[in-house]
């Protein structure tokens, strides 16, 4: 019995990774290593305000100061910061001001990714920020939002076009000294994503970012910010691929919300980064600090993640709940299957009066992987009557992976409530059996079994990506059950 | 259709069917009776294609093809189906999705186009009827919080759905009452026709009241001891299985 299911689990988790080609294309890249003449470099490049450079010469000398954190549940080689190129940017032909100002290059590389750069081709309402290693290649129908007042546009262009914005909200929410990646990401940064929705304005479109990590060598560190001014809406989502190379690559990202009074900001990942092979070679680490602040009243952020990728995930995004009766959620599926670690989860803070938090994590886990929930919700005393509820799952398909919970809750008085519940469960060989039975085959049967136990999750993402993640699932699990 | 020839199979080394000899005809019904652990459910599984179970001796043919060069889902899209003494629940994934993945796949084994959604819904409907399903069933995860009879109606209906042509159908009885028994027997009924053969594994005479063999089997300790008419099946009811144990001929 047991040899049948490792050769179910073989079979659905030898899945190949479909993203993992190189564009050939000339980069302007700096030497390796990092130092103080390096962040300067960066900030000379981008042509900064002195204000960015201070910002980032402050979190660099921060950072000096600091240890890589030891306290996940991740087996990390260490890392050497001095091997890693801080900037590489792909050399584009002399900018046009057309829709084809965008290198041909570079527009067949989003292609083949499903990202079509050209609007008319482009899915309709849906807006997208294209990220190349360290730079923004191009944002579409920026324009249109520009008539509503919506601000979309690279975070380079918001700290040369909205100055103001940017020294304001840049690190409200995830200060540089947060954490050693948030300061590393702080120091050297390169580009992202700047979204910033007026008063009254429900965004018409899906926003998006796409992040491809082209060159090697190189890290990604990018950072996103999202402004919901008061009675707003908006909802966003990311996604992100990496060529296959042997080698281990660093991706260190910031995201910061801040979501005013009565607004509402969904945000959505798809996380798609390079594994690993089989036996664990190469794959990107991913070490990201994204957090929300509801700032004002009523006010509602919402974390929804698909993480398939990646050789070690660092991850929590969290919500800080300063307004009365705002309120927090996290849907998480995190796969992790051959020598994949995750440990990932949330953080839900309560501080304002009649707050709500929702927490749903799946975790599934295959082949030799180690995936781990980490959430900490914690109700200040002040936050009268806050209300959380937590649930985290784990599917476990085969016996050589493992699968963690690691529930904080701090509560600080007595008039809230806070639920936490937790399952474990294993695909069974009869399920898979059932399913063969009327004619479905093993993969396609786990797949079924997989998006089943995923659904709540998935629910939560918009329509045209729900379908994505769904396929991501099954092929992120291909060949690991039996 | 299917013909078994000294099929021998074991669990873990233990051996369960000792040599079986079966012949079914298209249009026939078959029961298969026998006392518990005689190994009525592992004749199914075996056919069925679980990998559980060993095949140690033995030959079965399926429309003069070997059954064991097939794969379980293969044998289910050539027509096989077994209704599961204990259906599995899939928490999550909707009947409706489920059945279309199963019908597509199974159309695509015969290079058939997948069924519309529109085409796909109107079947299901009909289907459902035939057993008397709730409307809400499609909505519903897979087995997951049906009652005891719900379940065994929703394998009548998947049976229905797939339109196989070899049911195998195990212990369907087992657990329904009177009524809902009647439901199932009336499904099976309505599913019979000339091209289709059934196999009624039961441990009760009371099921073939309403489904009625042309054969019936008696299974004990591994081995047919003893094939009849429908009438044997009134004869056990009456005597019980010792007066067969002690000859174990057929």
């Amino acid at each position: 019995m047991e040899k049948d299911q490792d050769k179910i689990l073989n079979e659905v988790t030898q899945g190949e990774y479909k993203y993992g080609f190189v564009t050939d294309i000339e980069a302007e890249s700096i030497p390796k290593g990092l130092n103080e003449d390096v962040v300067r470099m960066i900030s000379q490049k981008k042509n900064e305000p002195e204000f960015m450079l201070e910002f980032r010469l402050k979190a660099f000398r921060h950072w000096q100061t600091l240890k890589m954190p030891e306290w996940a549940h991740l087996k990390i080689p260490e890392i050497d910061y001095q091997d890693i190129i801080y900037y590489s940017a792909p050399k584009q032909k002399p900018k046009l001001e057309s829709m084809d100002d965008v290198d041909p290059e570079l527009k067949e590389t989003f292609d083949k990714l499903g990202i079509p750069l050209d609007e008319q081709k482009r899915l309709a309402g849906v807006a997208v920020d294209a990220v190349m290693d360290s730079v923004s290649v191009k944002t579409t129908f920026k324009e249109n939002l520009a008539e509503l007042g919506i601000i979309f546009c690279s975070f380079s262009e918001a700290v040369q076009e909205h100055p103001d914005l940017v020294k304001k909200y840049m690190g409200s929410v995830v200060p540089y000294t947060d954490n050693y990646f948030a300061a590393l990401n702080s120091a050297v940064f390169s580009d992202g994503s700047f979204c910033y929705i007026p008063k009254g304005v429900r965004c018409p479109m899906e926003l998006s970012t796409y992040f491809r990590i082209n060159a090697a060598n190189t890290g990604q560190f990018e950072r996103t910010l999202i402004v919901a001014d008061d009675d707003s809406y908006v909802s966003y989502l990311e996604g992100c691929t990496a060529p296959q190379r042997d080698e281990n690559q660093l991706h260190a990202a910031i995201v910061e919300i801040v979501a005013m009074r009565n607004s509402e900001v969904k945000y959505s990942t798809v996380q798609n980064w390079y594994p690993g092979d089989k036996n664990g070679k190469g794959g990107i680490y991913n070490f990201v600090t994204k957090r929300g602040k509801c700032a004002g009243e009523n006010s509602k952020i919402s974390w929804t993640q698909v993480e398939t990728g990646s050789a070690v995930t660092w991850k929590y995004p969290s919500c800080i709940l300063l307004g009365d009766n705002s309120s927090g959620e996290f849907y998480s599926v995190a796969v992790t299957n051959n020598h994949q670690q995750a440990d990932t989860g949330t953080k839900m803070i309560h501080i304002g009066k009649n707050t709500k938090s929702v927490i749903v994590s799946k975790g599934i886990s295959a082949g030799f992987s180690e995936n781990s929930y980490r959430g900490l919700v914690k109700v200040v005393k002040n936050a009268k009557n806050a209300r959380n509820f937590s649930q985290c799952d784990s599917l476990l398909l085969g016996d050589k992976c493992g699968a963690h919970t690691f529930p904080y809750i701090e509560v600080d008085n007595k008039d809230s409530v806070v639920e936490h519940e937790a399952t474990t469960s294993k695909i069974g060989e009869d399920q898979i059996f059932y399913c063969n039975q009327r004619g479905i085959k093993t993969e396609d049967a786990i797949g079924l079994i997989v998006n089943g136990y995923a659904k709540e999750v998935l629910n939560k993402l918009p329509m045209e990506f729900a379908v994505e993640a769904q396929k991501l699932l099954q092929i992120s699990l291909e060949g690991s059950v039996g | 259709m299917l013909s078994i020839k000294n099929l021998h199979a074991s669990i873990e080394g233990k051996e369960i069917l000792k040599g079986i000899d079966l012949e079914v005809k298209p249009g026939e019904v078959h029961a298969i009776m026998g006392p518990n652990g005689s190994g009525k459910s592992t004749l199914a599984s075996v056919l069925a294609g679980r990998e559980l179970f060993e095949v140690t001796e033995g030959k079965v043919k399926y429309f003069g093809k070997d059954l064991f060069d097939l794969s379980p889902e293969e044998r289910a899209s050539e027509g096989i189906f077994l209704g599961f003494q204990y259906p599995i629940e899939i928490p999550g994934v909707s009947m409706v999705n489920f059945m279309k993945t199963a019908v597509n796949e199974q159309r695509k084994h015969k290079g058939l186009e997948p069924m519309s959604s529109s085409d796909f819904l109107k079947l299901m409907r009909e289907k459902k009827e035939l057993v008397e399903l709730d409307a809400a069933l499609a909505n519903r995860s897979v087995n997951e919080g049906f009652s005891g009879g719900e379940k065994k109606r929703n394998e009548i209906f998947q049976m229905a759905m797939l339109e196989p042509k070899l049911s195998i159908l195990d212990e369907t009885d087992s657990g329904l009452d009177i009524d809902a028994l009647r439901i199932v027997a009336n499904g099976v009924n309505k599913l019979k026709s000339a091209d289709n053969a059934t196999i009624v594994i039961t441990h009760y005479q009371r099921l073939l009241d309403y489904i009625v063999p042309d054969y019936v089997h008696v299974l004990y300790n591994g081995k047919i001891i003893k094939s009849g008419g429908k009438d044997l099946a009134l004869e056990l009811e009456e005597k019980g299985y010792d007066w067969l144990k002690k000859g174990e001929t057929v």
